[in-house]
């Protein structure tokens, strides 16, 4: 026997998922470079939240055709899975089809399953593909996507019809083959697969058989590629919440989303402000500790839920086509928060590979090199973006950290703001009003 | 506008030893700004109606530090937090009532962790119980053959889900409840919120509340209803940038009830 393709199919199949695995590592090390946030509590409504939102997909049939599209990708993807484990099975003991034996006509179900779950995905695809470039709809074309972004999102479509197009050509010259008594499976006669039995026929008959045998070895290789390809474009591309969207959802906020974590920094530092038997000259415990940083200027200074968010967001633009800043044309988008805290936090990411494992200062930071001051300003907190997410990101959160760091580090807030601040300190209301006036509305 | 009202006070409660169901927390806008003035009116006169015993913290009432902490002023948030509830806890309140869904929320959501827990409602949520159990009652005639629009306040809704009570109010109004495009959980903002109530927006093609006044418009509606006091001047400025300000009122619910009491 000739052992050749099976050893290199090992040694694909071992790059690839290697090479993914040494990634995945990298982003995780990077999500560990955020401050630490308790997210463990109430598992029982964490695993609710990850079976509806990020399973059941709940969050995105408010909007029903992009769901029902996405969805048939969604299930494809899923149950191609069988097929692939196949191929694996196949291709590390040269075997062919070996689940056709053992299955037989639940195998002939599965298989045609595959395939009509197939063509639905591909026609999601490519009405996809439409929605971007020919129909142009407005959230998938706003500013921030232009370049790269949209480059990528056509990428992965691409693949993904290459992907279904392997497929078919497995499975119908395969058909063709089987009808000949030249398939590698053993017997002649027809597979029953719902979609190859007929468009294999129509697409490869006639063909001699060494082209059918070529194709066949095209389809099934070009599959194995295109999936350890796909696997190992996903960190580099914005489509990582096919795995992310679990982690996402299950670490989500659980609490109403209008309250806003109170900082325990500031709450120390206010209660001995309010102590009146504090001693102001007092030495600080810890004499050595640096001063805790309010808000956030830079990645490291968010929690690891929100970079956790950024690696997540597959950049659909749900949350700024619903931004009330953003709709009445101002400069904020939360999409561009998101991808913003990525792109920084990829760019420490490779300072720190490159000066072996250590963050040497660039002079950069997510505040001001990313995201100015005018973006975070314009957000009314109104959690439209939140609600939005169909993978329960906060973008909100992170322009509320960063509003912090601009208040409280650099009194940076706007002059009318500073105005604002002042009233509530002199006279308890954010107007220049008399305290002893407050009452005054039960008389008029 | 002169009838008596009656608004005890905490500090005259308290001289007297006697302790109210319920604290009334009037917020900045209900105390100080105009139009807001009328819906803190519009609502203790049907608390009087309705014989509720409440009390206001009078002057001794400061802003509950929600803007501050919106505008990324944590400091003096939780200064004014830690005060507030210093006076809450003195005086041992446990139910407050509020006609501002920023303090509602603030109250509610952000004070617990400091040390102030309290029962919170949204003026709406009360006005529901005292509707329920027939405390209150109003005329189903003078909203008859109108249309009603309800635009929800991103703080009371989204924020905390609470989207039922006060379309359960207004459906008790007679009056046709049309909904805007965007409602409930995708409501647009009126553009007040995170402080910006209190700046120059950010430059754009055009100011939030008109364009929230816009979707309000084209369910044609007689009346804007709405349940926070900046929602309703934002949307009231919307109108009158509209030309619309002679034939659409912008009313808060308390108001909408209050002026179907024969008060």
């Amino acid at each position: 026997m000739n052992f050749l393709p099976n050893i290199i199919f090992a040694i694909v199949l071992i790059i690839g998922v290697g090479f993914f695995a040494k990634n995945v590592k990298k982003i995780i090390r990077n999500i560990k470079l955020g401050q630490d946030v308790n997210r463990t509590d109430n598992s029982s409504a964490r695993w609710k939240n990850m079976a509806l939102v990020a399973l059941g997909q709940k969050k995105m049939f408010t909007r029903p055709i992009p769901a029902i599209l996405h969805f048939m990708l969604y299930a494809a993807f899923i149950i191609t899975q069988i097929e692939l484990l196949e191929i694996v099975v196949d291709g590390l003991f040269g075997t062919h089809r070996f689940f056709k034996t053992g299955l037989g006509g639940f195998y002939t179900f599965i298989i045609s399953f595959i395939e009509i779950l197939s063509v639905l995905a591909l026609v999601a695809t490519v009405t996809f593909l439409a929605r971007r470039n020919l129909l142009k709809l407005p959230r998938l074309n706003k500013a921030e996507l232009l370049g790269w972004p949209k480059k990528d999102a056509n990428l992965i479509l691409i693949m993904e019809i290459i992907l279904v197009t392997c497929i078919f050509t497995m499975n119908g010259t395969d058909e063709v083959l089987y009808s000949l008594g030249k398939s590698h499976y053993e017997g002649m006669g027809s597979f029953n697969f719902a979609v190859s039995q007929h468009l294999g026929p129509a697409l490869f008959g006639g063909m001699s058989e060494g082209t059918l045998h070529l194709l066949e070895r095209v389809g099934w290789w070009g599959h194995l590629m295109m999936v350890m390809a796909f696997l190992n474009y996903l960190y580099y591309s914005k489509h990582l919440h096919i795995i992310l969207a679990f982690p996402n959802t299950y670490f989500a906020d659980l609490n109403p989303k209008g309250q806003f974590n109170n900082l325990e920094s500031v709450t120390n530092e206010v209660k001995l402000m309010m102590d009146p038997n504090a001693d102001p000259f007092a030495a600080p415990a810890n004499p050595d500790a640096a001063p805790a940083k309010f808000g956030a200027s830079d990645v490291q200074d968010l929690n690891w839920v929100q970079l956790l968010n950024a690696y997540t967001c597959t950049e659909c633009g749900r949350c700024s086509s619903s931004c009330p800043a953003n709709l009445t044309g101002k400069k904020l988008s939360p999409r561009k928060i998101m991808m913003d805290t990525r792109d920084r936090l990829e760019e420490v990411g490779k300072n720190i590979d490159a000066n072996n494992g250590v963050f040497v200062p660039d002079n950069k930071s997510l505040l001001n090199d990313y995201i100015t001051p005018e973006e975070l300003w314009a957000c009314t907190t109104c959690n439209a973006c939140v609600e939005e997410c169909p993978v329960n990101i906060s973008p909100l959160s992170i322009i509320m950290d960063m509003r912090r760091y601009l208040v409280m580090e650099q009194s940076a807030a706007p002059m009318e703001l500073n105005n604002m601040m002042t009233n509530i300190e002199n006279n308890g209301a954010p107007w220049p009003y008399n305290q002893q006036d407050r009452l005054n509305w039960k008389n008029e | 506008m002169s009838e008596n009202l009656v608004v005890p006070t905490m500090a005259e409660m308290m001289a007297q030893g006697q302790t109210p169901e319920i604290l009334f927390w009037v917020g900045s806008a209900g105390s100080y700004d105009d139009r807001a003035k009328k819906i803190t009116r519009a609502f203790v006169k049907i608390l009087n109606k309705a014989n509720v015993n409440f009390a206001v913290l009078g002057t001794e009432e400061s802003c509950t530090g929600d803007v501050a902490k919106r505008a990324g002023n944590e400091f003096l948030f939780q200064m004014q937090a830690l005060m507030n509830i210093e006076l809450l806890n003195a005086y041992e309140i446990k139910k407050i009532v509020t006609c501002d869904p920023h303090s509602f929320n603030c109250l509610k959501n952000e004070y617990p962790s400091l040390g102030g827990n309290f029962e919170v409602l949204h003026h709406t949520q009360f006005l529901k119980q005292l509707l329920n159990e027939g405390k209150i009652s109003f005329n189903d005639s003078v909203y008859k053959g109108k249309r009603i629009t309800f635009h929800d306040p991103c703080y009371l809704g989204r924020a905390n889900n609470e989207y039922q009570a006060p379309r359960d109010i207004l459906n008790k109004t007679n009056a046709d409840i049309v909904e805007m495009k965007r409602s409930k959980n995708t409501a647009l903002c009126c553009g007040a919120g995170g402080a910006q109530m209190f700046k120059e927006p950010e430059k754009g093609n055009m100011d939030i509340n008109v364009l929230r006044t816009q979707d309000a418009l084209e369910t044609q509606p007689n009346i804007i209803a709405t349940g926070c006091p900046y929602c309703n001047t934002m949307m009231s400025d919307g109108v009158k940038f509209s030309e619309k300000e002679s034939s659409i009122q912008v009313l808060d619910i308390a108001e909408i009830i209050a002026n179907a009491q024969d008060l």
